[in-house]
């Protein structure tokens, strides 16, 4: 049992971090390290703008998305080294928010199923960040349950029209492609008549309506389609396969490790730590204690099940069944927090203003953002059946509308 | 990055799962329980002769020298079984303590016994309700000379000797505690077996009347050598724990499998999946916790104090969330005598406080975690 890197490892880890050293937009790293939970905006500077070029810059350098084949824009980097790349690039990690929709789901998922040429034209700027790309599943009809949804392709031709409706697409109103999902069959069950796509966002009939969230900002669209034209040859997978390949890129994207996923611990016992109560700082408080020993375990205890996986990825294994617990934990444990740093700031924890509130009111954000940390990308109870169903091996929930055509199915409750 | 157990290590872990899963099924746990015997001696025996009593005692004390990693996985197997023998006041405590601070001479009378299965050793600490604090450790000791009284104390009563805390002055400082080595067939001690709520294991109070008593360690270092003590076996227990969480949540799994109600299997209903899936998420992160604690102990890192505390604290809320829930998805069957689940609830609520409470360990781990951060 160590925490030492192998021989290869410390030397790509040595290569990565003498090049982040020498190119990293160093003039961020203040901002980036204070950004607050949920969208990242940088006071100097468009975000967009800087994100952009230091995607570029890595590309350039053959490190924008190191675990993928050299000829897609990659350097055909292991597992492992994809995660010390992480690792190294820190905090300017945070600028690839924007492109993990793209390089996460999107790209695999390209890279699974679309043709060669296909391949070719789109992956590299697709990992340089010239091109942002979105992932358009949910719909209002078909959130958790996504095969639910309801978006029509109709063939015409070459083409396929679609018509219908999607929504909480991620950046959607930044994005130049997008992979999409559509019922080609509505006469068959539901999981069997769905078919993947992959189109250029800005087809004539897509239009992008930014989404205002409960905490105020937008970070989510909706996206309708009417009579947008995509044609055959941009269809990803078979006509009535497009569950399989959905599937394939949600399979894909379990191999990530989320080695840094955000608990507000940290900021809470920072927080305690500087906040006085009237007996004294708030972390010599008993309750305080108990409190900040309980969220302490949890957030360690991630840290080092993701040690575990790496330790695996390390070995040329994949990861195990407990990489499945980082978001369920994390999510209930940043709004927890958020409400606990509140409660301790007594009647002015209600207050958010920058001057008026605690850490510029970095909790009181933290608060208002954490109730969509536990439904986006899978609900807490999703996750739930996760974990009892694929890792305990209970059984599947009995679904009424398994074995029903689509076209068949209620739509209403009542 | 290796962190995990080497092959070698999880072969021990099979090895010890084998040998605990034909020598201690729950029928040799119940035979304790129901009071045929204080502790299972045959397998007390059986363990010394798999070598797993002194996996962590040198050679040159009559241990394999493997070390504190092997005897994480074997803690482990431990736990899953409920093992009722003294394993962790004889392995985790007493030899722990004799590695840290005993003289040549009393690791080469007690190590190699222990070893071979021939003495049972405890910690002698706690005197009634409280947490592990020098303030609380009345015991006097006046020339070598215990007079006091001690209870709870683990396996007290089929001990053959203790680690005793005692107090040697007055001036409110930690140096007023010393650790004494005490063979306990010795004048003036007494030892009375107590009812716990873990028959299991055994629970006693030992009264010290005039006993001569050989110091361990340093006189002033006392407290310092039982911290660091504490600590060690805090990882240890931490692993027993792991080990009988997952042995819970197992048997909840299977029961939600077996049992039908309302014309399915329950572990088909939602409340009961996420009940269970809720069971693992504590088991795993109390074992993330738990590894990063054998790490500290196998290396003797200056992190162990801290890493101690976590593997602690995870693992006693991760064993007493899933025995409790095996419990709630068993239903009344859960409540029966007969259903093993009972033995689990028992035990996990026993260590929960052997070790000091859960409300300690969590003092511990802030000022810990505070101390660091300050330095």
């Amino acid at each position: 049992m160590n925490f030492d890197d192998t021989p290869q490892e410390a030397a790509f880890r040595a290569e990565a971090k003498a090049w982040i050293a020498a190119h990293a937009p160093k003039q961020y790293e203040d901002e980036l390290k204070k950004a607050a939970l949920g969208r990242i905006q940088l006071k100097s500077a468009n975000i967009l703008e800087v994100a952009k070029a230091w995607q570029k810059k890595k590309a350039d350098a053959g490190w924008a998305v190191p675990h993928w084949p050299k000829d897609y824009g990659g350097r055909g980097a292991s597992p492992i080294e994809r995660v010390i790349w992480q690792q190294e690039e820190g905090v300017f990690g945070k600028l690839g928010t924007l492109f993990i929709i793209g390089h996460g789901m999107c790209g695999p998922t390209m890279m699974a199923y679309a043709a060669e040429e296909h391949k070719r034209q789109y992956l590299p700027p697709l990992a340089s960040g010239e091109k942002i790309w979105c992932q358009l599943f949910s719909e209002p009809a078909g959130g958790s349950d996504v095969a639910g949804l309801r978006t029509r392709a109709e063939k015409d031709g070459d083409d396929w029209l679609i018509n219908g409706q999607k929504i909480w697409t991620s950046g959607a109103h930044y994005s130049d492609y997008g992979i999409l999902i559509t019922r080609t069959d509505p006469t068959v069950p539901k999981h069997k008549g769905l078919t993947m796509f992959f189109l250029d966002m800005k087809s004539p009939g897509v239009e992008v309506k930014p989404i205002k969230q409960a905490n105020g900002q937008a970070e989510f669209n909706e996206v309708y389609f009417t009579d947008v034209r995509i044609p055959d040859s941009q269809r990803l997978g078979a006509v009535g396969d497009g569950w399989n390949v959905s599937l394939t890129t949600l399979m894909n994207e379990r191999m990530a490790i989320g080695a840094n996923v955000a608990t507000g611990f940290p900021e809470l016992f920072e927080f305690c730590s500087s906040l006085m109560l009237d007996d004294g700082p708030a972390i010599d408080d008993p309750a305080v204690r108990s409190k900040l020993a309980n969220w302490a375990v949890r957030a360690s205890g991630l840290r080092y099940t993701a040690f575990r996986s790496i330790s695996a990825l390390s070995r040329g294994e994949r990861p195990g069944p407990e990489n499945s617990i980082g978001k369920l934990v994390a999510g209930a444990m940043l709004q927890d927090v958020a409400t606990y740093a509140l409660d301790l700031q007594g009647a002015a924890g209600v207050l958010n203003g920058p001057e008026d509130a605690e850490v510029a009111g970095k909790f009181q954000a933290m608060l208002l953002r954490s109730p969509a940390t536990r439904v986006e990308g899978g609900t807490d109870e999703i996750l739930r059946n996760i974990i009892a169903e694929r890792v305990l091996g209970l059984p599947g929930d009995i679904r009424v509308d398994k074995d029903v055509p689509f076209n068949k199915i209620p739509t209403k409750g009542r | 990055m290796n962190f995990d157990f080497s092959d070698d290590q999880k072969q021990l872990r099979d090895e010890a799962r084998r040998f605990l899963t034909e020598k201690c099924p729950p029928k040799a746990v119940r035979a304790v329980i129901d009071g045929k015997a204080p502790y299972d001696r045959e397998l007390w025996k059986g363990l010394a002769d798999m070598g797993f009593l002194g996996v962590a005692i040198p050679e040159a004390f009559g241990g394999s020298g493997a070390g504190h990693l092997e005897l994480c996985v074997i803690a482990e197997e431990m736990g899953r079984a409920l093992a009722p023998v003294p394993f962790s006041s004889t392995v985790y405590l007493a030899a722990e303590a004799l590695l840290l601070a005993g003289s040549d001479a009393q690791k080469q009378k007690w190590l190699p016994a222990i070893a071979q299965g021939n003495a049972i050793g405890t910690l002698a600490l706690f005197e009634g309700s409280g947490n592990p604090s020098p303030k609380a450790i009345k015991l006097a000791a006046a020339n070598g000379v215990l007079n006091g009284t001690k209870k709870p104390v683990a396996d007290g009563a089929i001990a053959d000797f203790a680690i005793v805390a005692a107090r040697t002055g007055s001036t409110g400082r930690d140096s007023d505690i010393a650790l004494f080595l005490v063979d306990l067939t010795s004048e003036g001690v007494e030892a009375k077996a107590l009812t716990s709520i873990d028959p299991s294991r055994n629970q006693a109070e030992i009264s010290f009347k005039n006993v001569k008593a050989e110091p361990l360690g340093a006189a002033n270092e006392g407290w310092s050598i039982l911290s660091q003590v504490l600590d060690r076996a805090a990882v240890l227990i931490g692993f027993e724990q792991v080990g009988g969480s997952d042995r819970a949540l197992e048997m909840g799994r299977d029961y939600a499998l077996d049992r039908i109600a309302f014309g399915r299997q329950i572990g088909s209903f939602q409340a009961v999946k996420h009940m269970l899936a809720d069971m693992y998420v504590s088991a795993t992160l109390a074992r993330s916790n738990c590894y990063y604690g054998a790490w500290a102990l196998s290396t003797n890192a200056s992190e162990l104090p801290e890493a101690a505390a976590a593997a602690r604290i995870s693992a006693t809320q991760a064993f007493q969330h899933c025995s409790k829930n095996n419990i709630q998805v068993h239903g009344g069957m859960g409540f029966t005598w007969e259903f093993d689940c009972h033995l689990y609830y028992r035990r996990s609520n026993a260590v929960a406080v052997g070790l000091g409470s859960l409300s300690y360990w969590e003092d511990q781990l802030i000022e810990r975690m505070r101390q660091k951060n300050a330095a």
